[in-house]
């Protein structure tokens, strides 16, 4: 009993010296997948002498809530990996605190959002191919394709209604075919649903468990990135000379991630320069290789394994999708399983 | 132990604290919140919660007792092997669990089956991840069963099968219950298995809580969810404290040396036995090394230069914070759960029943719900959020009940005459307590020492959901290999499995060879 009082009392005893922080550090809240070269972090406490802490709390959606549960009186001075299905949310939440960073200038305008949050990257949810099935049929090239019965069974996507991409793809297919008119996105998924798709809960049951072209699966469709195909062959061993899978550039849903200084913050001066070195040269490099997304800024150069963006890529005001996302989860849920 | 205060105030407070405080503010401000907007409760998920932890209960003590029988009465080459081969499945996170389970029973199984999507694949997988718990704890009972009552019943011209049902189990109740009861609740709050195996339109509460929780951003209806989830765990728990109540039987503990099987029928038993724990356990492992160690069959050490030089994680690091944690988890597992077991043991009134269902109470709560409770309650006096202290007490919250049910069954039968004789001899209170109860308590802790430490090596649901510095454990670095695309990033992962795997073993043979040396205490 001893031991144990000894113990608790060593565990606050570091767990208060971990958040006595001095103006010297700077804490950064994230989702799970957030990942940056430690070289890269190093040389900015090399550069500024602020100590970078990461605090990771799970998916994006867990994260924002995290944030909302102790707003004004936060865990942490930066918040990473807001996108845009959340950021009204976030907004709503009066999380952040207004800051735009000088290097906004070298950020394209479309990426823009409201005061208090800064784009740091993107990515498009695509359907990902198997080549080797398609060598007799050609692969689909629409999101129209993919509910044509000579693509039957081929398909798995991820649930809307708890997977980030799987609600990426719904919303592309809402803003292909609309909520009004003659065929909807509703009819899109009954014939999908006819088309016999397959629903998997997660990115990694769909991809690994189902999907022919990465792991043990019968299904040579997938809902993935489009920065997957170069994922594959950047880490393989041996690389191969060509990626087993594609992408297909139509329909593509574009995810924006964002940052902001979280409302509350002691350490705000220090938050800022998080902020500006998050859309700084190195870390804006980094960003493919460690999270397998895009940089928002252009001028930095991409790895040779990474295609280019897809240009045509839908997206969808941030506003819209938290005003009708339950609506539209449920619709779906009474279309693809009921 | 006239007065146990001290006893019983450490757990309380340490329940009250970490536990119910954190609850009890989320639930608060949750159902403060504004409506948002689904429904708030679902019969279907309510009822195939319930279901599938009976069905899953059920088939794992099935599966479950035979290993214990003859793990714990048969001495065969491989035998502590074995035993402490059916904790592995316990440590492995959910997505490698799932990803074995697909590679056998998914769309291109090698069982040629495919039961992906099925309720049968969720309970499947409960049965592997759980038998454990069964082999353990009923395990760990059944070797100290005095042999000279069924050699009696036999000499009386008993049947095996009549022994079994009329002495055996009867004086196994206890154990059993106990691990059906955290059998039950392990299956009843499940998460990972069931929405990587199940898929979409099967979801137990649990999973009903997160998608509200991260995706619909419906505090409220979470928080309905997680109140009903707690009051059918208690309704659970309170008809198996009430069992427990009536079925405790005091017995002669004592040490049987488990025997080379003799006759025909035992060998064939054992042996059946022995390829049954191998095909449930060792199969879906195999697949992970097959995973780990090829490359479209032709064998490579890719996985190995990947982890080497991966940009997610950090093998060194997460070894020794998964070890760190692990450690602190079984000191606070332990110093919360033995007083605990100590007082619970010794007292059999009703409330001593109460405070035993009230422990085993975190094991059926939302780790959602209690992460964002945490998150709320813990920023004053001492700022806990978002530190490295919190991740061992969360692992404590869920091992303690394997401490103090590996403690409370042995305890509780430590015959009542062992500590009369010796108070008739003159021994003290504290004496008694320091001379047999004690030293048998230290060896039951043992177990479950063991148990909290590889709880904490392989929890992976409820540290996620916490906000949480430092280097990523184990479970958590082989989910972010797994997150990401690409065949070295896979192979990585199953090494880490392999990798937790082996750390598994080690730590629960060497707790076993400590348990086994035969000085007789019972």
């Amino acid at each position: 009993m001893r031991r144990f009082a000894t113990l608790t009392a060593a565990l606050l005893v570091a767990a208060s010296c971990g958040t006595d922080g001095t103006e010297d550090t700077v804490t950064l809240l994230a989702h799970d997948f957030f990942a940056v070269t430690p070289e890269v972090l190093a040389a900015f406490t090399a550069e500024t002498g602020i100590e970078v802490e990461v605090v990771l709390g799970g998916d994006a959606g867990v994260v924002v809530n995290q944030a909302l549960l102790t707003a004004g009186n936060p865990v942490a001075d930066v918040l990473f990996g807001v996108d845009n299905t959340l950021l009204s949310r976030a907004l709503d939440g009066d999380l952040f605190l207004p800051y735009v960073s000088p290097a906004m200038g070298l950020v394209p305008e479309e990426f823009a959002a409201a005061a208090g949050v800064t784009p740091i990257d993107f990515g498009d949810v695509c359907v990902n191919y198997d080549k080797a099935a398609f060598t007799d049929l050609a692969p689909p090239r629409t999101l129209a394709d993919l509910a044509d019965p000579g693509y039957a069974g081929m398909l798995v996507v991820e649930d809307p209604t708890i997977s980030s991409p799987g609600l990426a793809f719904l919303l592309a297919t809402i803003v292909e075919f609309g909520e009004q008119g003659d065929y909807t996105w509703r009819d899109y998924w009954a014939d999908l649903r006819a088309n016999d798709v397959l629903v998997a809960s997660d990115w990694g049951t769909a991809y690994y468990g189902h999907f022919s072209g990465a792991g043990d699966g019968d299904r040579p469709l997938v809902v993935s990135y489009a920065s997957s195909p170069g994922a594959e062959l950047v880490f393989s061993e041996p690389p191969p000379a060509e990626p087993s899978t594609a992408t297909l550039t139509e329909g593509c849903f574009r995810q924006i991630e964002y940052a902001g200084v979280l409302r509350g913050t002691t350490h705000r001066g220090a938050a800022e320069a998080l902020i500006d070195f998050l859309l700084g040269t190195e870390f804006q490099g980094d960003v493919p290789g460690s999270m397998f997304v895009y940089p928002v800024r252009p001028d930095v150069a991409l790895p040779t394994w990474l295609d280019t963006p897809t240009p045509g890529s839908l997206r969808m005001e941030p506003d819209r999708i938290d005003a009708n996302r339950d609506r539209w989860l449920a619709e779906w849920t009474q279309v693809v399983l009921r | 132990m006239k007065r146990p205060w001290a006893l019983v105030a450490i757990p309380a407070v340490f329940l009250a604290a970490f536990f119910a405080y954190p609850m009890a503010t989320i639930l608060v401000k949750s159902l403060a919140a504004s409506d948002g907007g689904g429904p708030l409760l679902d019969a279907g998920v309510v009822w195939f919660t319930v279901w599938q932890a009976v069905v899953s209960t059920i088939l794992t003590l099935v599966a479950g007792l035979p290993i214990a029988y003859v793990t714990a009465r048969y001495e065969f080459p491989g035998r502590r092997l074995l035993r402490a081969a059916t904790v592995v499945p316990f440590v492995l996170p959910t997505l490698v669990v799932g990803i074995a389970f697909f590679a056998l029973i998914g769309p291109s199984g090698l069982l040629g089956i495919d039961l992906s999507g099925t309720a049968a694949a969720i309970i499947a997988s409960h049965v592997f991840f759980n038998v454990a718990v069964v082999v353990r704890v009923v395990g760990g009972l059944w070797e100290h069963l005095d042999p000279r009552l069924e050699e009696a019943a036999r000499s009386l011209g008993a049947r095996p099968v009549q022994v079994m049902r009329l002495v055996t189990l009867p004086l196994l109740r206890p154990a059993i219950a106990s691990a059906a009861a955290i059998v039950f609740l392990f299956s009843f709050t499940a998460f990972g298995t069931v929405l990587v195996l199940g898929g979409p339109g099967i979801a137990t509460i649990e999973v009903e809580i997160y998608r509200r929780t991260a995706f619909l951003f419906d505090l409220r209806g979470a928080a309905v969810l997680a109140i009903l989830q707690i009051v059918g765990v208690t309704t659970a728990l309170l008809v198996y404290a009430h069992h427990q109540g009536r079925s405790r039987i005091t017995q002669t503990l004592a040490r049987s040396r488990p025997r080379r099987p003799h006759s025909a029928r035992q060998r064939i038993f054992v042996v059946a036995t022995v390829v049954w724990t191998l095909l449930l356990v060792g199969l879906p492992t195999m697949v992970l090394a097959w995973r780990a160690l090829t490359r479209d069959g032709v064998p490579t050490l890719a996985g190995f230069r990947a982890l080497q030089t991966s940009p997610f994680v950090d093998v060194a690091a997460s070894t020794t914070t998964s070890l760190g944690y692990a450690m602190a988890a079984m000191l606070i597992a332990v110093g919360v759960g033995l007083p605990a077991a100590l007082v619970i043991a010794s007292h059999r009134g009703r409330l001593s029943r109460w405070f035993d269902t009230l422990l085993m109470l975190p094991l059926g709560t939302s780790a959602v719900t209690l992460g964002f409770g945490m998150l709320l309650a813990f920023d004053a006096p001492i700022d806990l959020r978002a530190t490295a202290a919190i991740i061992p007490i969360a692992h404590a919250l869920v091992a303690i009940p394997f401490v103090v049910r590996s403690l409370v069954p042995v305890l509780g039968s430590i015959r009542l005459r062992l500590r009369e004789a010796a108070s008739t001899l003159g021994a003290s209170p504290r004496r008694i307590r320091r001379e047999i109860d004690l030293p048998i308590a230290g060896r039951a802790a043992a177990v479950g020492a063991g148990f909290a430490f590889v709880i904490s090596l392989g929890e992976f649901g409820a540290t996620t959901l916490l906000a949480r510095p430092g280097s990523a454990t184990l479970p958590l670095a082989i989910f972010r290999l797994l997150g990401r695309p690409g065949a070295v990033n896979v192979q990585g992962a199953m090494l880490l499995a392999l990798l937790l795997m082996v750390m598994t073993v080690t730590v629960v043979m060497v707790i076993d060879r400590y348990r086994l040396p035969g000085e007789g205490w019972f």
